[in-house]
């Protein structure tokens, strides 16, 4: 995928998305869940804690995994 | 039991069954099974968010006032589990993690390199850790060692109900470990769940013996009834196993009686 002006590409739980540029990591979230809690984020392979979602900015390339508690073990 | 609390870490339980969540048919039937067991203490699979799913295992767990206890099922490399818990403890806000770092699909055995690594990592980092085991002691004096908070070997497979396949290494593990010492997989019908904890174990720790049974709802009772009877039998000392017989009414006081004549009518 090609990110047009304004815009950027990351991976969002394995699949591409064009997301507008400057969008922070809580903005994206809040497209998959209204959830208050429950939820974590990883950008990069590293955690990002819920607090510093609103101060971070997603990259061209990013990589973000959202994930939460399921059914299992 | 209240007279026979289970410590793990910091933390006492009143009930000895750790219940999972997977395999249950509907939610409903889980919440049912869950509270039948009389569990304290739950597992959950931390996975990626599917925003087209409704209904949350968290709000029945929490609902319940049943400790939620994330799992890293799932993941192969000790890197992949240490990641893993610590997106579980930002997302539930708990430092346990039943940690797994399963070797191979097909038999989903523990690799216990990665095992011990992860486990070691997750300790300094602050982590009460509960480690699916291979049913080893060497390993699981490893695993002592290095500051988790329980062992959990394996009694057969997950999920192929096949029991304790080596009732010696469980009592081997249970003799000598310092924490407690909790069955994880295996566990088909109740006699297992008893069995381990004649053999010692402080708990168990079972999903698809209720989930998958006919009745789940009824299994998990039966393994509570199991896991509580299974204790009190430890706790009692059994007696020791004899070649002969030994007879429980007295061998004196026999009446004199006639072989040979009996009078019968």
């Amino acid at each position: 995928m090609t990110s047009t002006a304004g815009t950027l590409t990351v991976s969002v739980n394995g699949e591409p998305r064009q997301v507008t540029a400057g969008l922070t990591l809580d903005q994206l979230v809040a497209t998959l869940t209204t959830a208050p809690s429950g939820v974590a984020a990883a950008l990069n392979e590293d955690v990002v804690p819920r607090s510093r979602w609103a101060t971070t900015p997603l990259g061209e390339g990013d990589r973000v995994e959202v994930l939460t508690a399921v059914q299992g073990g | 039991m209240a007279d026979d609390p289970l410590t793990i870490g910091d933390t006492a339980f009143t009930s000895r069954l750790i219940m999972g969540t997977g395999g249950a048919p509907s939610l409903e039937v889980l919440e049912r099974a869950l509270l039948a067991s009389g569990t304290e203490l739950t597992t959950v699979a931390m996975r990626r968010l599917d925003p087209s799913v409704s209904g949350s295992v968290l709000s029945v767990l929490d609902s319940h006032g049943i400790r939620v206890l994330p799992n890293t099922a799932g993941c192969y490399t000790a890197g992949e589990a240490v990641l893993t818990a610590r997106l579980a403890r930002e997302a539930l806000g708990t430092d346990w993690v039943k940690l797994e770092v399963i070797a191979d699909e097909r038999t989903l055995l523990p690799d216990p390199v990665e095992l011990l690594d992860a486990a070691e990592t997750l300790v300094d980092d602050g982590f009460t850790v509960l480690p699916y085991t291979n049913d080893d002691p060497v390993l699981a004096r490893k695993l002592e060692d290095v500051g988790c908070a329980a062992i959990m070997p394996l009694g057969s497979p997950i999920g192929s109900g096949l029991g304790i396949r080596n009732p010696h290494n469980f009592q081997l593990i249970t003799e000598r470990a310092g924490v407690p010492v909790i069955l994880d997989a295996g566990a088909g019908t109740a006699s297992d769940a008893a069995l381990a904890m004649e053999l010692g174990c402080a708990a168990v720790m079972l999903a698809s013996a209720v989930t998958r049974a006919q009745e789940p709802v009824l299994m998990a009772e039966g393994m509570r009834h199991a896991v509580e009877a299974g204790r009190l039998a430890f706790r009692a000392g059994r007696i020791p196993r004899r070649h002969f017989a030994e007879a429980s009414s007295p061998a004196e006081g026999v009446a004199a009686l006639d072989p040979e004549r009996p009078a019968f009518g």
